[in-house]
């Protein structure tokens, strides 16, 4: 009896260890041999611990498993209070088009084998019969953008550093996933790790980079001890090392650990983190592509952007760039938070509307309320309200309405959300976690909790004070944490103004 | 109180294992923390001048990180999440209970240095928030009643 399991960190946090301990705790009491596969998890977070027994015509899903439920996994499975029938068939697997997430759920995610029994590797064999530009090309080629929230053209990026001449170069992962609402890239690192490497691989050779670091945030415990276990894996079996796949290119990487600062999710300061100091964020110019980790040409790219890298390869620019609209190609892997029915991952080519993401995919509130605002692209993104529900997913049409998709994370917040507690709670982290280099964010932050609780006092006169710190964050900081906090503030504002008028009910 | 001799000997220990590395500070100090459970001052000196940088400027990379502890944390550490797809499932509620009932506020340990009180901005469970890391193990959908087996079953 083989079953799989996930060791997601979604799963686990709903008992998928304990679950794991009681089927291997029956399986011994009845005698059954049972081979139990810790997965990546499936996307459907609702249904986690979600089980899935191999079957003669497929998969068979559980869930949400407990552990009384754990007894009746060895009796008539058809008869199994957590049946869910065979997982391919579930709606919202089956209506998703999974490139980059193609393999998390399906794979033991540290079997190389398996990895590559579905394709693993053919987009770095191919890659590695090109010659650079060639597979500098085949990126710009694809469309792909920086799923990390800036957008920014992975093949330029790519072309600056292949371009740069240097006796070193570095390729480094942003696996910083600090944005509230985000966790594609830990469902990656953890679910199949095998992809980000590859995709690294493949942005060493086009960029004649010879050392990557995945710097994965300290709150992704599971994601960091799992992408370690498979580096060691793939430099043990040619993947990384002295020569990848035999090519005669160098590559190797090391995984390194954040410590606790959200700002290191911004490339520069990553650097300076990475090379030892404070994540102080950097003024650019310099680009990082010219002068970035120890003053060298460095790639600088999200989980996301390099773990598609690898199906670009596989199956071609064209067939990537053929999902999505307007300047946004390929797909992107939605998260879906907060105060949801059907929460969790769900990879699709772009152009849903939110509403469709909202009310169909997520199928509204888990509280069963209305829904009052979701907020796109994590803390510095955009509140939007259900008036704006027929924007389509996509870099520019987010722009369009004053909003950000960011890294794709949408929190959904029923009505009894308190938008001016919402745009309070933006400045607050703002101030927390400043790297203190511009004034406008250090300071300007504190100054906006000040002003925000002004507002809340019934003082609306603290209102165009509000706008106005916000033009000067937006205009004279950095980088997105002073930036973008204006965002969540006011969307928050001019979205949901009845909030923020408290004085008629301090009158009354 | 440990014996300074005895920590710096282990820290050398530590130093002597990153030797090498590329930008090093960050996992020496991780595992500096993970030998004593904090980051001990006395450390500090020694770590700079292995890695050639002044003990202030070892100082401000230590205390710019929240992850790094001057003192040790109390026996069980309980982080709660605070970002906002947990707020949006009532994150704040839990919290103002933890609150009340360990009688801390954030960053706080207790007299008895039975437990610290920490907040974190997201586990990436945001899907099944509140969310929660009770002594390193991750935890969802926490609410009242939830929290209050968790801290029931740390005595």
């Amino acid at each position: 009896m083989k079953i799989y399991l996930p060791l997601d960190s979604a799963a686990v946090a709903l008992g998928a260890d304990e679950i794991a301990h009681a089927i291997e705790k029956h399986a011994h009491a009845k005698g059954v041999a049972v081979t139990l596969v810790r997965n990546g998890s499936r996307g459907m977070v609702w249904l986690e611990p979600m089980i899935e027994v191999e079957g003669p015509k497929g998969r068979l899903a559980f869930g949400p498993m407990t552990l009384a439920d754990v007894p009746a996994l060895f009796g008539d499975l058809s008869a199994h209070p957590k049946a869910l029938g065979l997982t391919e068939d579930l709606p919202w697997l089956k209506a998703q088009t999974r490139l980059t997430f193609a393999r998390v759920g399906v794979i033991d995610p540290l079997s190389l084998d398996d990895y590559k029994a579905q394709g693993g590797l053919s987009g770095l064999t191919r890659a590695l019969t090109m010659d650079k530009s060639a597979i500098v090309a085949e990126v710009t080629a694809s469309g792909l953008r920086g799923r990390g929230g800036a957008g920014f053209p992975t093949g330029i990026k790519w072309k600056t550093v292949s371009e740069a001449v240097a006796d070193r170069k570095y390729i480094v992962c942003n696996a910083d996933e600090g944005d509230s609402a985000t966790f594609a890239d830990r469902m990656l690192m953890e679910g199949d790790p095998f992809t980000l490497i590859e995709g690294m691989a493949i942005a060493g050779v086009a960029c004649g980079a010879t050392k990557g670091f995945v710097y994965i945030r300290s709150e992704y415990p599971v994601a960091v001890r799992v992408m370690q276990d498979a580096v060691a894996i793939a430099q043990a079996a040619g993947v990384l090392g002295a020569s990848v796949l035999g090519s005669g290119h160098a590559f190797d990487m090391e995984v390194r650990v954040g410590a606790g600062a959200y700002v290191c999710g911004e490339e520069t300061s990553l650097l300076n983190s990475l090379e030892g100091k404070r994540g102080v964020v950097r003024a650019k110019p310099p680009l990082p592509a010219l002068q970035g980790f120890m003053g060298k040409p460095t790639v600088v790219n999200n989980v996301i952007s390099l773990a598609s890298i690898p199906v670009i390869f596989e199956k071609g620019a064209e067939f990537y760039k053929g999902f999505g609209l307007g300047r946004s190609r390929g797909t992107i892997p939605l998260q879906i938070a907060g105060n949801v029915k059907h929460g969790g991952l769900y990879e699709i080519a772009f152009g849903l509307t939110l509403g469709e993401i909202v009310d169909t995919i997520a199928g509204g509130t888990a509280s069963g309320r209305p829904v009052k605002a979701v907020q796109v692209g994590g803390p510095l993104g955009a509140y939007f309200p259900r008036a704006l529900f027929d924007t389509p997913f996509g870099y520019e049409e987010f722009a369009g309405k004053d909003g950000l998709i960011g890294h794709a994370g949408l929190t959904v917040f029923d009505d009894s959300a308190d938008m001016l507690a919402q745009a309070r709670f933006a400045m607050e982290f703002c101030a927390i976690e400043s790297c203190g280099k511009c004034t406008p964010c250090r300071i300007g932050a504190v100054r906006g909790v000040e002003t925000v609780d002004r507002i809340a006092k019934g003082d609306t006169a603290a209102i165009p004070l509000l706008t106005d710190l916000c033009a000067t964050m937006k205009a004279g900081s950095l980088c997105a944490l002073g930036g973008f906090t204006p965002y969540p503030v006011l969307s928050a504002l001019s979205h949901f103004p009845d909030d923020f008028n408290r004085m008629k009910e301090a009158a009354e | 109180m440990l014996d300074s001799v005895a920590t710096i000997a282990r820290v050398e220990d530590i130093l002597s294992r990153h030797d090498g590395m590329e930008g090093a500070l960050l996992p020496i100090l991780h595992a500096i923390q993970a030998e004593f459970g904090h980051v001990p001052q006395v450390a500090l000196p020694v770590v700079a001048k292995a890695m050639n940088i002044s003990r202030a400027e070892a100082h401000g990379v230590m205390s710019f990180y929240h992850d790094f502890r001057e003192e040790p944390a109390g026996r069980h550490v309980v982080k709660l999440c605070r970002a906002e797809a947990c707020q949006a499932v009532g994150a704040d509620r839990v919290a103002d209970h933890a609150k009340k009932v360990l009688g801390l506020d954030w960053h706080e340990t207790a007299k008895d240095g039975s437990v610290t009180l920490d907040p974190i901005f997201c586990l990436g469970l945001c899907a099944c928030g509140p969310a929660a890391l009770i002594d390193g193990k991750l935890v969802g959908r926490v609410d009242e009643a939830k929290l209050d087996s968790l801290l029931e079953g740390l005595k």
